[in-house]
């Protein structure tokens, strides 16, 4: 069955808590190659049969509405991934 | 029914023209400080009204708490799933109404507020990424809210403080939009123990009847359980205020 990836980042000029946790912990690991690391959200909607051009508008309203909160985050990326 | 301290005096000698005013406490799947904002009502001479986040009608209440705690999870982000609870609905509909239903949104509801659009801004996690519990100071900014007519103007209260995404942040123009127009109403003093913008604690809608903050005044409400300072009763001036309000006494 498809699914409609939707990806959702923190807004570039706000800064990552998570994110800066992460780049501190890299180098303990050996990892020293990174600068900065950013952490956003992935999510997979299923659809059972086709993906519609209505359906796919219903994820990116839903992507905009509920899955990211625009004063922090941007949707960055929303796309049709087949099974 | 007005609840008695468990030791120690009545915080307050609460009027029994007060006991009319209803005073809904919403709890979602989550909520975990409901029952402490609902005896903080009682304690302050109001009545408390449970109601549950599927309720589809308000049931008639004169102003709305939304407490603190972990509703849904804090899945998705902190008060995302709760905003879109049908009780919500009702709420969003009556603080814009012409009646300005007065509504307070503690912690967790703060988060609920804020993802409702009731309140500009956002909380993001804070920015040592820990869990902090304490005793908090905070500078009430905005003693003309529906919330906080019983104190003075930059008076300093101490109540507990407990959250890990309580880093309230928004861009310059709304931050500088809040000072101008007066809607920054608590500040933190002495320390600023998430790094919120301009040490914003809490804030208030231009009307004034819609309030939102990540310390919890419900915590400190009765002698021997909130803070050791300051008798522990600071966050009691809350719930007065709105139910002298409501009963059309405010000063």
């Amino acid at each position: 069955m498809p699914r409609i990836v939707v990806d959702v980042m923190p807004k570039p000029e706000i800064l990552d808590p998570q994110g800066k946790a992460i780049v501190g912990a890299l180098p303990r690991l050996g990892f020293t190659g990174f600068s900065a690391v950013r952490q956003g959200k992935r999510f997979e909607l299923t659809v059972d049969g086709e993906v519609t051009d209505a359906i796919l508008a219903q994820a990116r309203e839903a992507a905009e509405t509920l899955l990211s909160n625009p004063v922090i985050e941007d949707v960055v990326n929303v796309e049709v991934v087949e099974a | 029914m007005t609840e008695l301290p468990l030791i120690g005096d009545a915080p307050v000698a609460a009027e029994s023209r007060l006991n009319g005013a209803k005073i809904g406490v919403v709890t979602f799947p989550g909520t975990l400080d409901d029952r402490d904002a609902a005896r903080a009502v009682r304690l302050a001479g109001g009545t408390a009204v449970a109601l549950w986040h599927a309720d589809t009608e308000l049931a008639d209440v004169d102003a709305v708490v939304i407490p603190g705690g972990f509703s849904y999870g804090d899945y998705l982000r902190a008060g995302a799933i709760s905003r879109f609870a049908p009780l919500m609905s009702k709420i969003i509909d009556a603080a814009n109404s012409d009646a300005k239903l007065p509504v307070l949104g503690i912690c967790n509801g703060f988060q609920i507020l804020t993802e409702s659009h009731l309140l500009p801004g956002s909380m993001i996690k804070n920015d040592h990424l820990k869990f902090l519990c304490r005793d908090q100071v905070l500078r009430v900014e905005n003693n003309t809210t529906a919330w906080t007519t019983d104190y003075e103007a930059g008076q300093e209260i101490l109540v507990p403080l407990k959250n890990q995404d309580g880093q309230y942040i928004a861009d310059e123009k709304t931050l500088d939009a809040l000072e101008a127009e007066g809607r920054v109403a608590f500040r933190y003093v002495g320390f600023n123990p998430n790094g919120s913008r301009r040490d914003i604690a809490g804030i208030t809608n231009a009307a004034g009847n819609v309030v939102g903050l990540m310390p919890h005044p419900e915590h400190a409400v009765e002698p021997g359980f909130g803070p050791e300072s300051n008798a522990g009763t600071d966050g009691l001036g809350f719930f007065t205020s709105v139910l002298n309000k409501i009963v059309g006494g405010a000063k």
